[in-house]
């Protein structure tokens, strides 16, 4: 039999009923308890308890279609632009139920914010692009405040020296790497307390990633970050806590150091080691 | 390389004459790939050879079409003129001074036919008879009189004094000259006589040819030559303007609601369907609506721009939210999951990004529907914008009429002189859809660059 | 002294399908996507325990030199020395550019850190070795006299023990049995006082017979290599835990050891 047959007979014998490891933090910026998410019939995430640690990288990793980039974009309510996704469980915010009637996503999603996969900066101009957030939210109402928004969102995310002399120009005029700095610049214009971030390297080459990945390093300091990502060497690099998704399901969670030397569950270390992917 | 395929070409050869068809086991791919090279050339020579056909075939219909009907317009776009020797008799006129209100009621009539009986005393050698006076005041305009008047008016100090005043040919005359004094149709039309003092005057250097600018000062009227399109242009550019201003936001605006807000249910299902089918109603039935409901039902004035605008406004609103649903189609999902992430409404997200960006493609949608209404008569008719209407529209409620329908009025009439009028008024309407398209050109390109 | 079977490396077979089937069926080394990868890893397990088997030639070589005063055996044993190192050289680099190109994690990442302190100790296991042959050519130009034989006949118990033992933990490491690493650990200070026992003989013996002192010294020296072996050996076994457990249980005692594994 061929390597991925041996995934369905792991999955045979190897039952899910518990996740391994540890879920849990002392300082969790957003817990979820027991999330469930269906599409329509099809149950996309099941039973999913875990905490993300008050300014850490935690990373979600896991074979194509587990469920992590829908856990993730639960975390935020972007799944509510999608009509036929139902979410059920507690997901909250120091503490704050986030799926609350009253609560305006609108509001939430100014205190999490997120960065996709593939840059997507707005057609205008890079000034525009991260003084965009801080307008709509009406943060600020004066030009000078304004500027130092941009400024300081430029700074945090490493792109200023690069741009300075030419904020008027559009965002889609720069590189890969740079658009997707701008990404970040923008989001945390809004000053954000969560980010999330969507396998936000995917697109970019090795030099532009690992401008991302020490930037993401360094905003670990003052936000949470949750990260989706492919590459396990990137969630090796980035994270300080690992959580392993199959086929919807949290199979283990912990320290990264931990998940990568001496997994737990067969299934986590068959993923790590690429018996199957 | 051609050695081989020369080998092979023997190869093949000896195989086929020993019955064995099978050649493919000793050629490699390059071998095979090059013997069917030739032919992949040949086809694509050929298909680029048929584009080429059709592209060249198309522009050349354009060409005559545009080259026939600026042929057939030029002669519209110069008048005849002829002096003549006018006497302001005040007996002629019957008035005793110049006073500003005695030229107002004085009889220019009489004026224009005395001072050409002096002109011209006799036909044929014999005394003007009373045919032979019909036939002389028939060579010149009706308004010839009104040409006299204005002169005199603007300058009194010619009351009871001979001038040389210009004014305009008959329509039968100055289709006889465009012609060339010819024997053709329009030499037919004018008697022997007629035929003859009009030679007399032009070797007398009495003739002049000018440019014919009463075409777009003048609005409508009876006598060919004094036809213009001032009347029909502005109709025209008023249902425009009203076209527009309605059509414009309400088609825009649902085509936004039925992309970014409705729910995907059935009922959206079906305004989408009959949004579709609506684009293929023929536009007399939106006439007929017109007519029945806005005409008949809301008392609104007939044969105004106001209604011929909504009438329009209901045609192209279909192609308009149908483009404008593309254009918004098109805008990638990912501006707006960056807006939304960002924490913006989802109206701010509408209007801040996603309508901007499909702008260019909504603005191409409006134009095709604008110039579709531009060229439509049978609604129109429908609604009385057939009218014959002399003055100028100056508002929306006022009578008008449309280019579309005046081009429909004289292409009918029999006179041989608006066959050159409709041609040039089909020459002013082209021209007003290349202004329009030019513009939407300029906006679309404006809205890109951002 | 007989030579100890090797183990378990009949089935070296390059695509790793017909493998011995305890070390790799227990952590599926075989299983990789790539399966260059698994040919690799598989490798590099075969080239160790190549290695093992040669080593522990050596030792059984060497100390049969010293027992039976063999100047050519010995003299064999410090020329295939060479070949141990080699080994050393090979599966150190080897190992090196499996992580440089496969960024192992988990149990690969522990299979490939526990083979280089492996071959460390193994290489160390061979230069003891060595010693034997020196020892053994120097022994057997000296003079034996009956009374010279006790010594020996405790060596050769010692040699004995620490033979087996060695091939217990090579076996061990080829199977990846942990329990059977574990009794070896906790049985490494019986060789310790077999080393005292037969250190307290010699010295005895040296004060006793003062022209005996040089051959007393060198059985000393071979014993004393002997204990260093037992200590690798036991090293081996330490790797062999880390290996399939993921706990480091070096420097620890036997308790720690087993509040460790349990825990």
């Amino acid at each position: 039999m061929n390597n991925t047959d041996i995934k369905q007979n792991e999955l045979a014998q190897i039952e899910l009923t518990e996740t391994v490891g540890n879920i849990y933090a002392d300082d969790a910026k957003m817990s979820i308890r027991n999330a469930d998410v269906y599409y329509g019939d099809k149950q996309a995430i099941h039973d999913v308890s875990l905490d993300l640690a008050k300014n850490q990288v935690t990373a979600l990793i896991g074979p194509s279609g587990c469920g992590k980039s829908t856990f993730l974009r639960c975390l935020n309510r972007m799944n509510d632009t999608i009509d036929i996704c139902r979410i059920t469980g507690q997901l909250t915010l120091d503490g704050e139920d986030i799926y609350a009637k009253n609560l305006d996503p609108v509001l939430l999603r100014a205190r999490v914010g997120m960065v996709f996969q593939k840059p997507n900066p707005f057609p205008k101009s890079i000034y525009d692009n991260v003084a965009y957030g801080a307008r709509i939210h009406g943060l600020t109402n004066n030009k000078a405040e304004l500027d130092e928004i941009v400024e300081t969102s430029l700074q945090k995310a490493g792109l200023f020296n690069e741009v300075k002399d030419r904020l008027k120009d559009p965002g889609t005029g720069l590189s890969g790497g740079q658009q997707q700095r701008l990404c970040i610049a923008r989001t945390i214009a809004v000053s954000p307390e969560v980010i999330l971030m969507d396998e936000p390297a995917s697109a970019l080459d090795p030099i532009a990633t690992a401008i991302i990945e020490e930037l993401i390093d360094e905003l670990k300091e003052k936000y949470t970050i949750a990260i989706v990502t492919h590459s396990m060497q990137q969630a090796a690099r980035v994270s300080q806590h690992t959580a392993y998704f199959h086929m919807g399901k949290l199979v283990e969670m912990g320290k990264t150091e931990d998940i990568f030397t001496r997994p737990s569950h067969k299934l986590t270390e068959n993923y790590i080691t690429g018996r199957f992917g | 390389m051609t050695n081989s395929i020369n080998n092979l070409k023997e190869n093949s050869k000896e195989n086929t004459d020993m019955g064995n068809t099978t050649i493919s086991t000793t050629l490699s791919t390059t071998e095979k790939v090059a013997l069917s090279l030739k032919k992949r050339h040949q086809k694509e020579k050929l298909f680029k050879r048929i584009g080429l056909f059709a592209v060249i075939f198309g522009f050349m219909l354009v060409v005559v079409l545009i080259g026939d009907i600026t042929s057939k317009a030029l002669p519209a776009f110069h008048q005849h003129w002829v002096k003549v020797d006018v006497n302001y008799k005040s007996a002629w006129l019957n008035i005793d001074d110049s006073s500003a209100l005695n030229l107002k009621k004085a009889n220019y009539r009489s004026v224009l036919k005395k001072s050409l009986y002096q002109m011209f005393p006799t036909a044929s050698g014999k005394k003007l008879s009373r045919k032979d006076k019909r036939q002389l005041s028939k060579l010149f305009s009706t308004n010839a009189e009104f040409t006299l008047k204005d002169t005199l008016i603007a300058s009194p100090e010619h009351f009871n004094k001979q001038i040389n005043v210009w004014v305009r040919l008959d329509d039968d005359v100055d289709s006889y000259l465009k012609e060339g004094f010819s024997s053709g149709e329009a030499g037919l039309r004018l008697s022997q006589q007629q035929a003859q003092w009009v030679a007399q005057l032009n070797t007398e250097q009495r003739i002049e040819s000018r440019f014919n600018i009463s075409f777009f000062t003048a609005s409508d009227s009876r006598e060919p030559e004094l036809a213009g399109i001032k009347g029909a242009l502005t109709g025209t550019l008023l249902t425009m303007f009203v076209t527009l201003l309605l059509s414009f936001p309400l088609g825009v605006a649902g085509a936004l609601y039925l992309e970014e807000f409705a729910p995907k249910n059935r009922w959206t299902d079906l305004i989408e369907i009959n949004i579709n089918n609506l684009a293929a109603v023929p536009s007399i039935v939106f006439g007929l609506l017109g007519l029945a409901v806005i005409i008949n039902l809301f008392g609104l004035p007939r044969s105004a721009p106001l209604v011929g605008g909504i009438v329009l406004t209901l045609m192209t609103l279909p192609t308009i939210i149908i483009a404008s649903r593309a254009a918004i189609k098109a805008v990638p999902p990912s501006i707006r999951e960056a807006a939304l992430g960002l924490g913006a409404s989802k109206m701010q997200v509408t209007f801040s990004h996603v309508l901007p960006q499909a702008m260019p493609g909504i603005i191409t949608g409006a134009i095709i529907g604008i110039a579709q209404a531009l060229g439509e008569t049978a609604p129109l008719l429908m609604i009385g914008m057939v009218a014959f209407i002399v003055d100028v529209p100056t508002s929306i409620v006022d009578s008008a009429t449309v280019l579309p329908v005046q081009i429909f009025l004289w292409a009918d009439s029999p006179e041989r002189a608006f066959l050159a009028k409709t041609s040039a008024a089909i020459l002013v309407l082209l021209s007003l859809l290349l202004v329009i398209n030019v513009t939407a050109t300029m906006l679309r390109s404006k809205f890109e660059k951002k | 002294m007989t030579t100890s079977n090797t183990p378990n490396n009949k089935n070296t077979s390059k695509e790793g399908k017909e493998s011995p089937s305890g070390f790799t069926s227990k952590l599926h080394l075989d299983k990789h996507i790539s399966r260059r990868f698994n040919e690799e890893l598989e490798q590099v397990r075969t080239l160790v325990i190549q290695m093992g088997a040669l080593v522990e030639q050596q030792v059984n070589d060497g100390l049969r030199a010293v027992l039976n005063a063999d100047e050519t055996l010995a003299a064999k044993v410090i020329e295939r020395d060479h070949e141990v190192n080699t080994m050393e050289l090979e599966i150190d680099e080897y190992c090196t550019q499996i992580l440089a190109r496969r960024q192992p994690a988990a149990s690969d990442l522990r299979l490939i850190v526990s083979v280089i302190k492996s071959i460390t100790d193994l290489e160390r296991m061979g230069d003891e070795s060595v010693k034997f042959g020196r020892n053994a050519i120097k022994l057997a130009k000296g003079s034996f006299t009956e009374e010279g034989s006790r010594p020996l006949v405790e060596l050769k118990h010692l040699g004995n023990h620490v033979s087996k033992t060695l091939n217990k933990a090579l076996t061990a490491y080829a199977q990846m049995d942990v329990k059977a690493a574990l009794e070896i650990i906790k049985d490494d200070n019986i060789i310790d006082e077999e080393f005292d026992n037969i250190s307290r003989l010699l010295v005895t013996k040296m004060m006793e017979n003062p022209r005996e002192i040089k051959n007393s010294l060198r059985v000393t020296w071979c014993a004393r290599a002997l204990e260093r072996i037992g200590d690798h050996t036991t090293n081996l076994c330490e790797y062999i835990v880390y290996l399939v457990e993921g706990k480091d249980v070096r420097h620890a005692t036997m308790e720690q050891i087993k509040a460790k594994i349990d825990g």
